[in-house]
């Protein structure tokens, strides 16, 4: 109980002087699920980092959706760095002059340091014998995914989709419209964020598929049981990244900025690429992600910027007010 | 011809009435509690204990009572001021003064944090100022306290405003006028008759408190172990598939709820035996 009396007093505390205590502590501000992982990284950097400089960091985390974590960054959240899972997130902030522009070139592989795929996780048996995209926009089928224009995870869902139609003998980016209409017509509703999406299809047994990260599987069966449904990989999907990046603005005030760069460079160690794999995120190491093979099968995937050119391009073409899903929707 | 009396209406109604009430109660209140309960307990009484126990979780707690308590003295400070001013004296903009009052339950709790943000934030209006002299405010515990301050402060202000009405200001004119100064008229005289009012307001100001839920979300930054209350800390735990954790979070604030539920009972049931006491004791007098 001794955090509980010690909050107290720092709230009582906080009322008599509520300047910041400058110390050596790091803000990692992450999107909602990103705990596991970085619960486990931080006593890996600490260590690391005791060894190399002498100094003991305090490393503190924050979560919640995405673009609101970022919003909170850009209003004065006091984040040295963040830790994202949608570039467009992170461009946000660049444009805000809190992150560098070329932010994405700050660290290897487009700064993201681990990746995961799209994914369908059917039910058990897979009854509707769902294979590939066509099947889930196939006669009968009903597909559980967020929503595409507002959730990162629905817009993945809607690009992989898209970039799978293009694909296609004779795919254009009308016959990919056609497509996406077709499929979303087998979404009853849009869930309104990734968790709410596993509540519907897991809890109240609504749909025949659900569209998720690779990593969130694992999260899937650790609440609700490996046994409960079957997680198939489509002939081609997209590889998400999940970028990172310094807020320069932050480290500058703060005087951290070597603490925080490293902390980010650490992600690409061994330990930093074993630990992502081990939290079931696809490491960039190449060795590391054949010992873990079992976790992760092979699979043919696409990036954002290969098909779509950036993810702000795909964002303006498929999901500003105007775009291909208001187009479809309208048509609807 | 038989004639009915208003309160002698046929069985069918009665009891279809009770059954619609109690029905409501029972699946909309009292089901989702029990249910919190046995989420929390599903896999035993060691696995929620061990929840508990998180420091993430400890210190929540610890934030969402101390939050509490740090918006107490100036929610009864303002509380009382405000009903004392709109009781008992008359004045030029009374009624702005209690439409004002009123604001925070017409305003959405997130916009109530968002006026925050438009305040404090770093591109607002007194954003730079703040961050040249290394003030936090949002994104840190006082500006926690400033949002849940915002959303609790008529409680108490609404609470005592019609029962200091309803007493009128005959015994602290009289006070005065056997030679009390200020001070003893409000502790001898004012106080003790609003005092079951004014713990009625404290514990329903309270129970907002600790579960208010928007504002607080928008200005928190939910850093863990430093600015998560309960409610925000249960909802990061669901969505980290963390069942168990959040909804022995959940129990907790649960709990909390059922205390401030037998508090107002009791407070309830104290304001009830004052008021016919005093009533059997004004009795004679007021024929």
């Amino acid at each position: 109980m001794t955090h509980f009396r010690k909050s107290i007093v720092s709230v009582l505390l906080s009322l008599v002087a509520s300047a910041a205590l400058a110390d050596a502590s790091l803000l990692n501000t992450s999107y909602d699920v990103a705990r596991d992982v970085y619960k486990d990284y931080n006593p890996l950097f600490q260590k690391y980092w005791k060894a190399k400089s002498g100094e003991s960091l305090e490393l503190k985390q924050s979560h919640g959706g995405s673009s609101k974590q970022v919003r909170a960054v850009a209003d004065g959240l006091e984040a040295d760095v963040v830790t994202m899972n949608q570039a467009n997130d992170i461009e946000f902030l660049a444009e805000k002059g809190l992150v560098a522009k070329d932010w994405a070139k700050k660290f290897p592989n487009n700064a993201s340091p681990y990746t995961s795929a799209m994914v369908f996780i059917v039910r058990k048996g897979n009854p509707k014998a769902i294979k590939d995209w066509s099947d889930v926009a196939g006669p009968g089928v009903q597909v559980i995914i967020p929503h595409p224009k507002n959730t990162g995870n629905g817009r993945n869902t809607y690009l992989s989709a898209w970039a799978w139609a293009l694909k296609q003998p004779g795919g254009n980016d009308a016959k990919a419209q056609e497509f996406l209409g077709k499929l979303l017509r087998n979404a009853p509703l849009f869930a309104a964020g990734g968790r709410d999406a596993t509540t519907t299809f897991m809890q109240r047994k609504m749909g025949d598929v659900l569209i998720t990260f690779e990593s969130e599987a694992e999260m899937i069966a650790k609440e609700f049981g490996k046994g409960e449904f079957e997680v198939v990989y489509p002939s081609l999907t997209m590889q998400t990244e999940f970028p990172v990046a310094v807020v320069e603005r932050v480290v500058d005030k703060k005087g951290t900025r070597k603490q925080a760069t490293a902390y980010l460079e650490y992600l690409w160690s061994k330990e930093g690429q074993e630990n992502a794999a081990q939290n079931y995120l696809r490491p960039r190491d190449a060795e590391l992600l054949k010992k873990y093979a079992a976790s992760f099968p092979a699979v043919k995937t696409f990036t954002v910027d290969e098909v779509f050119g950036s993810a702000n391009k795909a964002f303006a073409t498929h999901f500003k007010d105007g775009g291909s899903f208001d187009q479809i929707y309208v048509a609807k | 011809m038989k004639s009915t009396r208003a309160t002698q209406e046929p069985a069918w109604v009665r009891y279809g009435l009770l059954t619609v009430g109690l029905g409501f109660l029972f699946f909309f209140l009292g089901l989702p509690l029990v249910a919190v309960f046995v989420e929390a307990l599903a896999q035993g009484v060691p696995i929620y204990l061990e929840a508990l126990k998180e420091p993430e979780t400890a210190s929540a707690i610890g934030l969402t009572i101390g939050i509490a308590l740090a918006v107490l003295p100036f929610n009864i400070a303002f509380g009382v001021a405000a009903a004392w001013a709109i009781a008992k004296f008359e004045f030029k903009g009374k009624s702005l003064l209690i439409t004002l009052i009123d604001l925070p339950f017409a305003v959405s709790p997130v916009v109530a944090g968002l006026i925050f943000i438009l305040l404090f934030g770093s591109q607002g209006t007194f954003g730079n100022w703040l961050s040249e002299h290394d003030i936090k405010i949002i994104f840190a515990v006082p500006g926690m306290i400033l949002a849940t301050l915002f959303i609790t402060f008529p409680f108490i202000a609404r609470e005592l405003i019609p029962l200091m009405q309803a007493q009128g200001k005959d015994e602290e004119e009289a006070a005065v006028s056997l030679g009390a100064s200020g001070f003893q008229m409000f502790w001898r005289v004012t106080l003790p008759n609003i005092k079951w009012g004014l713990l009625y307001g404290v514990i329903l100001s309270n129970a907002r408190a600790m579960g208010e839920f928007g504002a607080v979300s928008v200005v928190s930054g939910h850093i863990r172990g430093e600015t998560n209350t309960l409610p925000l800390h249960v909802e990061i735990l669901y969505n980290e598939y963390n069942a168990i954790g959040a909804f022995a979070a959940a129990s907790i604030l649960a709990l909390l709820a059922l205390v401030t539920l037998v508090a107002k009972t009791i407070v309830e049931w104290r304001m009830k035996q004052e008021t016919e006491m005093l009533n059997t004791v004004l009795a004679p007098e007021k024929t």
